[in-house]
């Protein structure tokens, strides 16, 4: 059985400009251990729905419509806040973005980590003290005693990150959600980071949930990803499936779009044409339609859904919301 | 032969930091550019990449005016700028225009694209007011935007729209000189692409220079014919594109590029990196010698610890004349000590 179970997730936020389906019906499961991407732009509902596992979702304005998330044999949707507040932090945590912003600037980084320890373990303050270091530690930071007593503006941001990272695994979470954990970071710190995450993924078997915008950094670290467009599921597949042949034509564009540091140069980049559409106006059928070259008239009538795709080579298998007679066809390289 | 469209040399331009001392002691000095130099040539785009904090960006500001240079030289067509009183510089700053990096910050929410396309020209005196109209719904063709949309505000349109509304107005004085402040990197991926394609197919059709700005490698790669690697306010490499980017030579320029990942997860699992540690060290604060000395990987390889002692100086590669690094290892390992050319 699946370590977490998502089922049909649906999460709706009323504004004053109308209602915008951020998240709609996104099915997945994660298993011990693996790490599983999750791919979209801005606007694809993939921290929505990282949210809205955690119970983190404001309600209002947000709703969430409909869906299952089966963890230990409950649904953490139906659980009471003061249930899920036991579990976040522990045996579920997150990471988020920005660092500076998800440390309290107030408290020093021993406080802050320690309240951790003390809400969800019951340690004395002394006890969370010396178990704080040694997190500190595990992630690399030198001198660990003496930050404990720094404040977050003090320290720099790879190193505000790695106090994220070390918060979030001092309850030795089965979960770890990393939501865009070096998109502000720069490439060496970066690289330093996903090293690290690697590393404690392999020390102590946690699943995580890499959502990010970069493709390389999927490549590297994920066993499988999923691909999110307008808050649906468009394509599921294991990592090298999918850079090797994405199935749906956004997957395509995505991959094409980005320029490669190893590949040929004074060529055009291929692009997607057009722009994301608006959450609060979709088209009707696939919400790529407009912008998708291989689009027919079938596109336009009803919202695909994620059907197994057949893949020979696949490792794993593989799943994707288009047609497979459109899929066909883009692989005669026929564009409509 | 006629001189160079930009040549930058020695450029410096250090910010007093901290507070003012009651009795006019020394305040510290953080050393954001601290001796740099290149030339751009018509037509050409220069890659300039390096992590935040190292530079870049206040190079171009000071490149383009926003700031005085503390030091240096900073030439257009034979022409230097540093200097020169803000009413002087007016006549260079329409040769050279900029690009900046938020598509949102950028734009006064309360003009009209129209106002934001004829506003340059009306500053510097340019055509009437109704060639001026005409010569914006031209700019917006250019750039690939609706012409009726015209009379819109900046909030009608999304990011890559703005982007490009902006790149209009950069064009909108028919500039010699663009410099491109990380153009791309507050857009969507797929949004991305479209954006670097318009650059280049502007630079051709206009025949335009580019200082393109960026701290996505791959991008750089993509659009730049030359690339300059900054760290903590000093170029350390300067090279063709593909000599740079196939064969690096100063070990930062080498950590940078097996840090930046790759959308291949064959190449990904099988690549071997070279991690550096620690940050950055502060631009206030620099470490004596080599500023990357502290992190480098390669330091063992020069003898009797000279990089912590002394300050390396860009030093043409074995290879030819166009490759620099600064680098000690470069003199130490130099197949044959060929005396040195004056460059």
């Amino acid at each position: 059985m699946a370590l977490l179970d998502v089922r049909g997730l649906t999460v709706r936020f009323d504004t004053h400009q109308g209602s915008v389906r951020a998240v709609d019906g996104v099915s997945f499961t994660l298993e011990e251990g693996e790490t599983l991407g999750l791919v979209g732009e801005s606007g694809s509902g993939k921290s929505v729905t990282n949210l809205a596992l955690l119970g983190l979702i404001p309600q209002p304005p947000g709703v969430i419509e409909a869906g299952e998330v089966h963890y230990g044999g409950r649904d953490l949707l139906k659980l009471r806040p003061r249930e899920l507040q036991k579990l976040r932090g522990d045996e579920i945590s997150m990471i988020f973005q920005d660092p500076m912003t998800s440390l309290n600037p107030l408290l020093t980084i021993g406080e802050q980590l320690a309240e951790v320890l003390e809400v969800h373990r019951g340690l004395s303050r002394r006890a969370a003290r010396v178990k704080c270091a040694a997190g500190l530690g595990d992630v690399g930071i030198p001198e660990p005693e003496s930050r404990l007593d720094q404040y977050p503006h003090e320290l720099s941001g790879g190193m505000r990150q790695r106090v994220m990272i070390a918060m979030a695994l001092l309850c030795d979470p089965k979960i770890l959600v990393a939501d865009e954990p070096t998109t502000a970071l720069d490439v060496t710190i970066q690289a330093q980071i996903l090293e690290l995450m690697k590393a404690l993924q392999e020390r102590h078997g946690t699943a995580i949930v890499l959502i990010t915008h970069d493709l390389g950094v999927v490549a590297g670290m994920a066993d499988r990803v999923h691909v999110m467009y307008a808050g649906r599921l468009v394509e599921a597949a294991a990592t090298e499936d999918l850079f090797r042949t994405p199935e749906h034509p956004y997957t395509e564009g995505l991959l094409a779009s980005v320029p490669r540091l190893g590949g040929t140069f004074g060529t055009e980049l291929l692009t997607i044409p057009g722009s994301p559409p608006d959450l609060a106006d979709l088209p009707p059928g696939c919400a790529f339609a407009p912008r998708c070259g291989y689009a027919t008239a079938v596109c336009t009538q009803s919202v695909p859904r994620l059907q197994p795709v057949v893949d020979v080579h696949a490792e794993a298998p593989r799943f994707a919301a288009c047609p497979p007679a459109n899929r066909s066809r883009r692989r005669a390289g026929g564009r409509a | 032969m006629s001189a160079p469209l930009l040549e930058v040399r020695g450029l410096k331009k250090h910010f007093p930091v901290g507070p003012n001392t009651l009795f006019g002691g020394p305040r510290a000095v953080l050393r954001a550019v601290d001796g740099v130099d290149f030339t751009l040539e018509r037509g050409q785009c220069l890659g300039l990449v390096g992590e935040s904090g190292c530079g870049k960006s206040t190079v171009a500001r000071t490149i383009i005016g926003l700031h005085p240079a503390t030091a240096g030289s900073i030439r257009l067509a034979g022409e230097e700028l540093v200097g020169l009183s803000p009413r002087r510089w007016l006549p260079y700053r329409r040769r050279m225009q900029m690009i900046f990096q938020d598509p949102y910050a950028s734009l006064d929410p309360r003009q009209t694209v129209a106002s934001i396309l004829t506003e340059p020209l009306a500053i510097h005196g340019i055509k009437k007011p109704r060639e001026r109209k005409l010569n914006a719904l031209r700019l917006l063709e250019a750039v690939g935007l609706n012409p009726r949309h015209i009379n819109r505000y900046p909030h009608e349109f999304s990011g890559g729209q703005r982007q490009r509304i902006g790149i209009a107005r950069a064009l909108a004085l028919d500039p010699e000189v663009l410099i491109c402040d990380e153009p791309v990197s507050a857009l969507d991926v797929s949004i991305q692409a479209q954006i670097v394609n318009l650059l280049a197919e502007l630079k051709e059709r206009f025949d335009l220079a580019f200082l393109f700005i960026a701290h996505d490698l791959a991008v750089v790669r993509h659009i730049s014919e030359a690339v300059a690697v900054m760290y903590l306010g000093k170029v350390v490499e300067l090279a063709p594109r593909d000599a740079l980017f196939e064969a690096p030579r100063h070990p930062y320029t080498q950590a940078l590029l097996s840090a930046v990942p790759l959308a291949d997860p064959i190449a990904e699992r099988q690549r071997e990196r070279v991690v550096l540690e620690g940050d950055v060290p502060s631009p206030i604060a620099p470490p004596p010698g080599c500023a990357f000395e502290p992190r480098c990987p390669a330091k063992s390889g020069v003898a009797d610890g000279r990089c912590g002692r002394d300050t390396p100086v860009l030093t043409p590669s074995p290879g030819g004349a166009p490759h620099v690094s600064a680098c000690f290892l470069e003199t130490t390992n130099a197949r044959e000590p060929t005396p040195s050319q004056p460059s």
